[in-house]
């Protein structure tokens, strides 16, 4: 039966209408509860062969949602990496540079299928150790890391297309630095077409998240790709300036910080290695008045909360035409209210935990800044986990360029808000930056985005979306982002040396 | 009694305009015996940012043009050289260290690569470009774009091959180009700067300094504005360069000085030269209605 | 001001008005309502809260007091085992109402009838009125109208708006749902423009509605979810409630959850009852039963326990 209707509109009382985002009909706990199979502690993965470091030092992986350890990851020392490397040669020489494209193409499509029937278990394992929320682990990481390495299997035996007229060959062996905020999906990005285009790799991933890389040897062997074509080594910075520094290492492809980006320039100088380098980004979000609204505050909202922030092409710059900037705000606060914060496991959960304590206190020394400089800090009253690294979604308004806010990358939940009044204003701003990576633009005409895309320093451009991915689709950064592009046929370019 | 003739003072070619250095110094260029030749420019690190400068000015506009009309300019830059083919062959041997035969040839090959890479403007796009038939209901589309101003050494041999070769792909493009010419014989940069300026090619977009790499190179590393650099150098010098380049993160392409030989080859024409100054931008746009 | 006006459809003056919709990003924003995961005693309460939003509905030729008997019954009593469970309403021809009346009685459940020429609505306004008001004397509490598509593709949105003022005006104390039958609107920017056209002359807590049901294309998460926007901004801007219904093609219990936490997200707990919120819908009411006993008893029951309502949608 329906509830009785009232004859009188509310809009008679002087308050102003609000909605009410409550805890009517509470979405009970449901936590993913397929078993990660972690291993109490793990080896590096050198020369096919699971192997204790030489270096006999390991550290602790934590759970950054509840600060538990969850197991120990080997220190590679440069012991270790000389034997990576070393087995790299052996690996190249003796099996992969004797295999043809087809064939390197099958043990990719080999590695495809066992990450699709692994699926579950590596998105476990990915947020527990990473700390994101289980629903974008096993709906994106995992199947795009998949789909990256279907993607460059085809290629393998088809590299004539990509470059026609050329004359090219593999680096050899090349050297991997993954981050930590999309650890299996970089480590897809970096070893997918390396391997497609004959080279052999040893790669390092982040610190803090080791797990998905060391689980991902187990499917290496697996597949039965052959001894050291693949030779995965743990640890920290030490252990990456050790690969940089390698001399075997024919190219260095990087992803992380803009800083470490140009220390491995440095390092690298004058020896002639190959690079790829996928660095910061402060993109801008352009949001015209002629925008689809509601579409255009979920890709804002998408924009900066996805993966925590932890996204080096993350909208954390909204550039928001002043004629609907009022409306538009408070659009976004509304939203950020059903904003789901917490468990990472939990499949409802939107927004996970920090990957890391050091980055938590960045993250909060940042926002203490945006507050001093004189920004207007918005948070989310979301209740929060008692344990673990977690920080609100919060908003800064009163945002310009000059403050640090908006300059920095925060690679947190963390959006500064700027206006501007023309097109030209916005293309100047959006410009206004080291950075290049990418940026986004919403407005329902056709035209404008195409005049956007062209004027914006980006190297990739969202229209009327933000933060999508595709094995496809080239994604890399101009000027201080870095160079090189990974994805798509231009990521099978730059591990190939081409004669030019 | 013969007539006196009159002697050019030859100057650098900044902007669009022929300038001296501002430092007012100037070398001697003298040929094989030792005999004095001319004065040349001796560009400081003050000319070269000057010429970033007009190089940025000059860049968008460039790479604003169509890709037919940059096609047709740098055809027609082929014609002034064609035209004056004889006088560029007479620069390149005026220190007596290049037979004027050689010389001729190396003109014809010169203006062919120009010729080469002005057919090339409308048409690399379309090889290294794509659309990207991502897993959703978007036009997805890598196109190319120039990455600015790219600064340019050439090799001291092959003193007009060698600058075409290194300057035509970049530009082609839509780059511009801040370039020193071969110090051991910069007459024939200075005759092409002449050149220029009677083509369509407008002002800043190729600037040609004179002087020392000794003086000018660190700057070329470290001057932010400067996106990329083509290098022709000893690579004992290598990673000073690199070193420099990498606080504003260049793209730098090192070669070796390659002789005359490699620049009259095919070798030495290429897509993938016009390639190794581009960024490539992916645009995803929404199909729906 | 009339010098624009000649340049432009009055349609699309009201789209600017309202603002556009983009179909590739709205898409993506509802797929991922169905990636929430209901468990347990949400489950339940989600479930419970599907059924008493249910306008049990039939509307076919065929329909006979006999037949409308049935669905009287299974709306007051839908389940034995659950006599807490009613559905909020049944929907029905006009022709039938006064049946449905003698059935229900003085039952609180509401009796919704089609009226306004349903589906197509191609009939003169005076008898569309009069059918109205005939419904409403026979004892019904609610009006599912259509509105006119025709008028509104062709830029005449002004008639439209007239009509639904002339029709909100006829049902008197009944509760007013304005079908604009998204499938022939064909655009999202259409339907938003078209939820706003008819929210502007109805009363608190009347219903826009997607779907007939008897054109190709009904309910989807994407259209509930302009629609919801719609009110949200309707009700932000001028305190008006506005309430839902979306029709057509909703079958099952997890359909149905998936729009409640659209609901949830969107407009928040205020909608979350059957005064703000509705499913037309026929064969949705068995699942949901099912699903509800499943979590009482822990199997599942096959379908003949649970009594047939209709065919139709």
């Amino acid at each position: 039966m329906p509830a009785k209707r009232t004859t009188k509109s509310s809009s008679q009382g002087k308050k102003t209408p609000e909605l009410l985002f409550g805890d009517l009909w509470e979405f009970d706990p449901a936590p993913e509860t397929a078993d990660p199979n972690l291993r109490e502690s793990y080896s590096l993965f050198i020369g096919g062969e699971q192997v204790a470091p030489k270096s006999r030092k390991f550290f602790e992986s934590i759970d950054p949602a509840t600060e538990k350890v969850l197991t120990k990851i080997p220190a590679a020392g440069k012991a270790d990496v000389d034997a990576a490397f070393a087995a790299a040669e052996t690996g190249l020489n003796k099996y992969w540079a004797k295999l043809s494209g087809k064939d390197r193409g099958k043990y990719l499509y080999r590695i495809a299928r066992l990450l699709q029937d692994h699926a579950r278990e590596f998105a476990v394992a990915e947020s527990l150790d990473g700390g994101k929320p289980i629903k974008e682990s096993r709906d994106f990481d995992i199947p795009m890391a998949a789909a990256h390495f279907f993607y460059y299997a085809g290629w393998a035996d088809k590299l004539d297309y990509a470059l026609p007229g050329a004359s090219y060959k593999p680096y050899g062996v090349v050297g991997q630095i993954i981050p930590w905020n999309f650890p299996l999906l970089m480590l897809a990005w970096k070893i997918a077409p390396a391997l497609a285009t004959g080279n052999c790799v040893v790669i390092k991933p982040a610190e803090t998240t080791s797990i998905t890389a060391l689980k991902f040897a187990e499917i290496l062997q697996e597949a039965e790709l052959p001894p050291g074509v693949v030779n995965i080594i743990s640890g920290a910075g030490a252990t990456g300036q050790h690969i940089v520094n390698h001399p075997t290492a024919a190219k260095i492809a990087f992803t992380g910080s803009t800083d470490v980006g140009k220390a491995i320039l440095k390092a690298t100088a004058g020896t002639g290695k190959g690079l790829t380098l996928e660095l910061g980004g402060k993109a801008a979000n352009i949001v015209f008045e002629d925008a689809p609204i509601d579409q255009a505050v979920e890709g804002v909202i998408n924009g900066i909360f996805f993966n925590q922030g932890h996204v080096c092409c993350a909208g954390s710059r909204l550039l928001v035409q002043e004629s609907i900037a009022e409306t538009f705000v408070k659009k976004l606060k509304t939203r950020i209210a059903s904003l789901r914060v917490g468990n990472p496991l939990d499949k409802n959960t939107d927004i996970g935990a920090i990957n890391s304590k050091e980055q938590l206190d960045r993250i909060s020394e940042l926002v203490s800044c945006g507050v001093e400089e004189g920004a207007e800090l918005f948070q989310s009253s979301c209740s929060l986990p008692k344990k673990g690294f977690f920080f609100r979604p919060s908003l800064f308004e009163g945002v310009t360029l000059s403050h640090r806010i908006a300059r920095e990358e925060i690679f947190g939940p963390v959006l500064s808000i700027l206006t501007f009044r023309t097109v030209n204003e916005a293309i100047e701003k959006a410009n206004n930056t080291a950075y290049g990576l990418s940026a986004g633009v919403w407005t329902d005409k056709g035209s404008k985005i195409l005049k956007m895309s062209t004027a914006l320093n980006a190297g990739v451009v969202w229209a009327n979306t933000y933060n999508k991915f595709d094995p496809t689709s080239p994604f890399g950064g101009y000027k201080e982002s870095g160079f090189g592009r990974e994805g798509g046929k231009q990521g099978v370019c730059d591990y190939l040396k081409v004669e030019s | 009694m013969s007539r006196i003739p009159v002697t050019k003072t030859p100057k650098a070619y900044v902007g669009g305009k022929f300038i001296r250095s501002e430092s007012g110094r100037v070398f001697p260029l003298n040929d094989k015996r030792g005999e004095f030749i001319c004065n040349i420019p001796q560009c400081t690190r003050k000319d070269l940012r000057n010429a970033v400068q007009a190089a940025g000015k000059a860049g968008g506009g460039w790479a604003g043009r169509t890709a037919y009309n940059r096609g047709q300019v740098l055809y027609r830059l082929g014609e002034m050289m064609e035209a004056r083919a004889e006088e560029l062959a007479q620069a390149i041997s005026i220190t007596g260290e290049v037979p004027i035969a050689s010389a001729r040839r190396e003109v014809s090959i010169a203006i062919d690569r120009v010729i080469y890479y002005s057919g090339w403007t409308d048409k690399y796009e379309q090889v290294l470009g794509n659309t990207n038939p991502v897993a959703g209901s978007y036009f997805n589309f890598s196109v190319t774009e120039p990455v600015g101003v790219v600064g340019v050494v050439t090799s001291d041999s092959a003193s007009l091959l060698g600058l075409i070769s290194q300057v035509l792909p970049i530009i082609a493009s839509g780059n511009s180009v801040v370039a020193l010419a071969s110090t051991t014989n910069p007459y024939p940069a200075i005759l092409l700067g002449e050149m220029l300026a009677t083509s369509d090619l407008p002002g800043g977009v190729l600037n040609l300094l004179t002087g020392f790499r000794d003086e000018l190179l660190e700057t070329f590393a470290s001057h932010e504005h400067i996106r990329g650099l083509d290098l022709s150098l000893d690579p004992a010098a290598r990673a000073q360069v690199e070193v420099l380049a990498a606080g504003s993160i260049k793209r730098v392409k090192i070669r070796e000085q390659a002789d005359l030989g490699f620049w009259s080859s095919e070798k030495a024409q290429s897509l993938y030269a016009i390639r190794s100054f581009l960024e490539f931008k992916t645009t995803w746009h929404p199909i729906g209605a | 001001m009339s010098l624009i006006a000649a340049n432009k459809s009055p349609l699309r003056r009201l789209i600017d008005e309202v603002g556009p919709v983009d179909q590739v990003a709205i898409e993506e924003r509802v797929a991922k309502f169905t990636t929430r995961s209901i468990k347990k005693a949400s489950k339940v309460q989600g479930l419970k809260l599907a059924v008493s939003m249910v306008d049990l509905t039939t509307l076919e030729g065929k329909d006979s007091p006999g037949k409308v008997e049935s669905l009287c019954q299974k709306a007051q009593s839908p389940d034995a085992e659950m006599p807490d469970l009613q559905v909020a309403a049944v929907c029905v021809y006009p022709a039938m109402v006064k049946h449905a009346r003698k059935f229900l009685g003085d039952s609180p459940i509401g009796i919704a009838s089609v009226a306004t020429g349903f589906p197509s609505g191609q009939y003169p306004l005076r008898t569309r009125l009069q059918e109205v008001k005939q419904a409403v004397r026979d004892g019904a509490t609610e009006i599912d109208m259509v509105i006119h598509r025709g008028a509104f593709l062709t830029g005449h949105v002004q008639l439209v708006q007239d009509e639904i003022a002339a029709v909100a005006e006829a049902c008197g104390e009944a509760t007013l749902k304005v079908i604009l039958e998204v499938s022939e609107l064909e655009t999202y920017d259409n339907i938003r423009a078209a939820s706003f056209l008819a929210m502007n002359v109805l009363r608190p807590n009347d219903f826009i509605k997607t779907s007939t049901g008897k054109t190709s294309g009904n309910a989807t998460l994407a259209n509930n979810q302009v629609m919801l926007e719609a009110i949200r901004d309707f009700y932000l801007e001028t305190g008006t409630p506005i309430s839902m219904k979306p029709a057509g093609g909703i079958k099952t219990a997890k359909q149905a959850l998936h729009y409640l936490v659209a609901v949830k997200e969107t407009l928040g707990d205020e909608w979350l009852n059957n005064l703000r919120y509705r499913f037309g819908a026929s064969s949705l009411l068995n699942d949901l039963l099912m699903q509800l006993r499943k979590q009482d008893e822990g199997f599942y029951q096959a379908p003949w326990k649970f009594s047939d309502s209709s065919s139709g949608y």
